[in-house]
């Protein structure tokens, strides 16, 4: 849709940067797939179905049991971390293909 | 000064505070009144959000909730902060690349479609006003329990409080209230928690106090509650009674609820660039991480402290924060064996339970609890107060955009002038408010399978047909329309069946695969995500402006001007 090129250029067409972008665009969704893979792990895996027998475990040197404490606290620091691993991930790799849009890193 | 008079105080001062704010941040555009002039920082953006979700709901019942389902209260707590790594990764980034105001916006024309976008306007607005409903009472209920107004008065004076920042300054005025209310609310929510953890665990991190050592007993602070529910018949604390498939499905749905949600979609159009869309999402998560992760602890101490100092104690000799919470009902006290002692127990155990305690007086009687000074009690009013209002504004904000934005200049209207559709937009907020006010009065019987039915609704309907829209270049409109209707009618139909027309099957033996109507969206969502790819197969694929549309929301670049020029 030529209307949402800031400059109101027709859209690109240009066989190597339509190749740079479908690589651009296959490095994020490898990037997605292990980001999601964890949030899947973290929360679904150790806090849900393999909470009760991680329960047995206590997390070191606290009375947390372990799937309870991946349930309640665990999973949801390993959320915020995977959000900012991501954003600085997609920053580079908006610079990598030059697909940034400028101002401050 | 007394209690009431810290209260006054308090919550006076808050309110002076955000009308002072609405007048500062006055919406002289469309473009500020839908989306703050796209003009927020990423980091005022991510309080701005985690105000415009944490609800009544999160603020004074959910530690109550974890307090009494032990374990399954989990599905909350993960439920409701997972949905960000989904916003963050799958949504944010490219909804503000396409730099659309509403979220029917973006359905409407990535699927080439004006009914699609109806669909999406119908499932907009009633996701938020069954949302709204709910804020608007728990306004009241602060009112009337702390400042002794009537419920319905409390109400009429949250409606001119929204009313106020609401229609003059639109998400404008909502975003930089919502940022004062943040502020407000997490205070008030933290410091309680503080002093409780070091009066429990001596220590002043409540998350580490959780895991600590309870100072009474000198046992590890799980240990000692565990101990205490098995000598009562409870269930053990850590281990909760609800399948682990339901669990699993139940935060399922309330994790992609969340990512579905409009209210909390549209917050990130407001940034300037595609890359602050994402770091504001993690913003968002650590402001609401803040209160989410303090939740369970506030629920392990508040737990402790009543089976403490109330269970078999004799009546006579109980604390007086039991009196004081006895007078409004919210504890009640029935000797049934006529012994004089109180006997709080669970059903395993052969004798008679003679407590019944309401949730939210987890978080409301903590203050008293912990014993600490009068300004606290007054702090967590204007800290409820804060949490209803800050979400009904942003809800209110999404049925006014739906209404002048997506129905009359996208749909019937598209020759009104920018200040006829501005004019529009504080005439639906001002008539959107009146409407959740009287719900708010009136709220329908059945309030709490409402907000499920939100998240599920919001789960069935939009997450699919947006993630499709900028992952598959081959989803069809006919795909996503059927996809839609599908998810949405297949997750209402359980709903309703089990809830309003058949209460008393309500129960894990007449559930689908065990499946509550609380998890019921999971499978709509995987319902529309089959329907959508499936026709979209056997239909003709998108026009190529549309796919081209989709080349350029994936890539950053560009963002900045995107939307004078599309709206």
């Amino acid at each position: 849709m030529a209307q949402h090129d800031p400059k109101g250029r027709p859209p690109v067409t240009d066989p190597q940067v339509t190749a740079r972008h479908a690589e651009y665009w296959r490095r994020n969704i490898r990037y997605l797939g292990i980001l999601l893979t964890i949030w899947f792990a973290v929360s679904y895996g150790f806090g849900i179905l393999l909470a009760a027998p991680l329960d047995a475990v206590r997390l070191p040197g606290t009375g947390f049991p372990l799937g309870f404490w991946f349930a309640q606290q665990g999973s949801i620091y390993v959320f915020v971390i995977l959000i900012f691993v991501y954003v600085r991930l997609m920053n580079s790799l908006d610079r990598e293909f030059e697909v940034d849009e400028g101002g401050d890193a | 000064m007394n209690v009431q008079a810290w209260t006054f105080l308090l919550v006076a001062a808050s309110f002076a505070l955000y009308i002072g704010i609405a007048v500062w941040s006055r919406a002289s555009s469309t473009k500020d009144f839908y989306v703050a002039g796209a003009g927020v920082s990423p980091l005022a953006n991510g309080m701005a959000t985690a105000a415009d979700w944490m609800s009544a709901a999160s603020f004074i019942s959910m530690a109550g909730l974890i307090s009494f389902m032990g374990y399954d209260g989990s599905v909350y707590l993960m439920g409701w902060t997972g949905g960000y790594v989904l916003l963050a990764l799958l949504l944010a980034p490219y909804l503000r690349k396409y730099g659309a105001y509403t979220v029917p916006d973006f359905v409407g024309d990535r699927y080439y479609s004006q009914l699609a976008r109806v669909v999406a306007v119908i499932c907009a607005i009633f996701v938020s006003f069954t949302y709204v409903a709910g804020q608007m009472r728990g306004v009241g209920i602060v009112f009337g329990r702390f400042l002794e107004v009537d419920i319905n008065t409390g109400v009429w004076i949250g409606m001119a409080i929204v009313f106020f920042y609401a229609v003059l300054g639109g998400m404008k005025g909502i975003t930089y209230t919502q940022v004062a209310q943040y502020c407000v609310l997490i205070f008030a929510y933290l410091v309680p928690a503080i002093f409780l953890s070091l009066l429990i665990t001596g220590n002043p991190v409540p998350q580490l106090g959780l895991g600590g050592v309870d100072q009474a007993s000198g046992m590890a602070l799980f240990d000692r509650l565990n101990g205490l529910h098995a000598e009562l018949g409870f269930a053990a604390y850590t281990s909760g009674t609800k399948s682990t498939l339901d669990v699993f499905f139940i935060t399922a749905a309330l994790m992609v609820g969340t990512a579905g949600l409009p209210h909390v979609i549209i917050r990130f159009y407001t940034v300037p660039r595609v890359r602050d869309a994402r770091l504001s999402v993690g913003w968002a998560l650590i402001f609401i991480a803040l209160l989410y992760t303090t939740a369970p602890a506030v629920a392990v101490f508040a737990r402790t402290n009543l089976i403490a100092s109330v269970a078999d104690t004799p009546y006579t000799e109980v604390p007086e924060w039991f009196t004081n919470w006895e007078a409004t009902g919210l504890l009640s006290f029935n000797d049934a064996n006529g012994d004089g002692r109180i006997q709080f127990v669970g059903p395993a155990s052969p004798q008679q339970n003679e407590l019944t305690v309401d949730r939210d007086i987890m978080v409301l009687a903590n203050p008293e609890i912990a014993g600490l000074p009068d300004w606290v009690v007054g702090l967590v009013a204007a800290g409820g107060l804060a949490a209803a209002l800050s979400t009904a504004a942003g809800l209110l904000l999404v049925v006014s955009s739906a209404v002048s934005h997506d129905l009359l200049k996208r749909t019937f209207l598209p020759q009104i002038t920018e200040k006829g559709e501005l004019l529009a937009a504080r005439v639906s907020a001002a008539v959107a408010v009146l409407i959740a006010g009287y719900f708010g009065m009136n709220p329908p019987g059945f309030v709490a399978q409402v907000v499920a039915f939100a998240f599920g609704l919001a789960a069935s309907s939009f997450f699919p047909v947006i993630i499709l829209g900028i992952f598959s270049k081959r989803t069809t409109r006919e795909g996503a329309i059927l996809g839609m209707i599908a998810g949405v009618t297949l997750t209402a139909a359980y709903i309703v069946w089990f809830t309003l027309m058949h209460p008393e099957l309500n129960n894990a033996d007449h559930w689908w695969l065990g499946i509550s109507p609380e998890g019921i969206g999971t499978v709509g969502m995987l319902v529309n995500f089959a329907i959508t790819m499936t026709v979209s197969r056997f239909t003709p694929e998108p026009p190529s402006h549309v796919q081209v549309l989709v080349e350029l929301i994936r890539i950053p670049r560009g963002a900045g001007s995107a939307h004078e020029i599309s709206a």
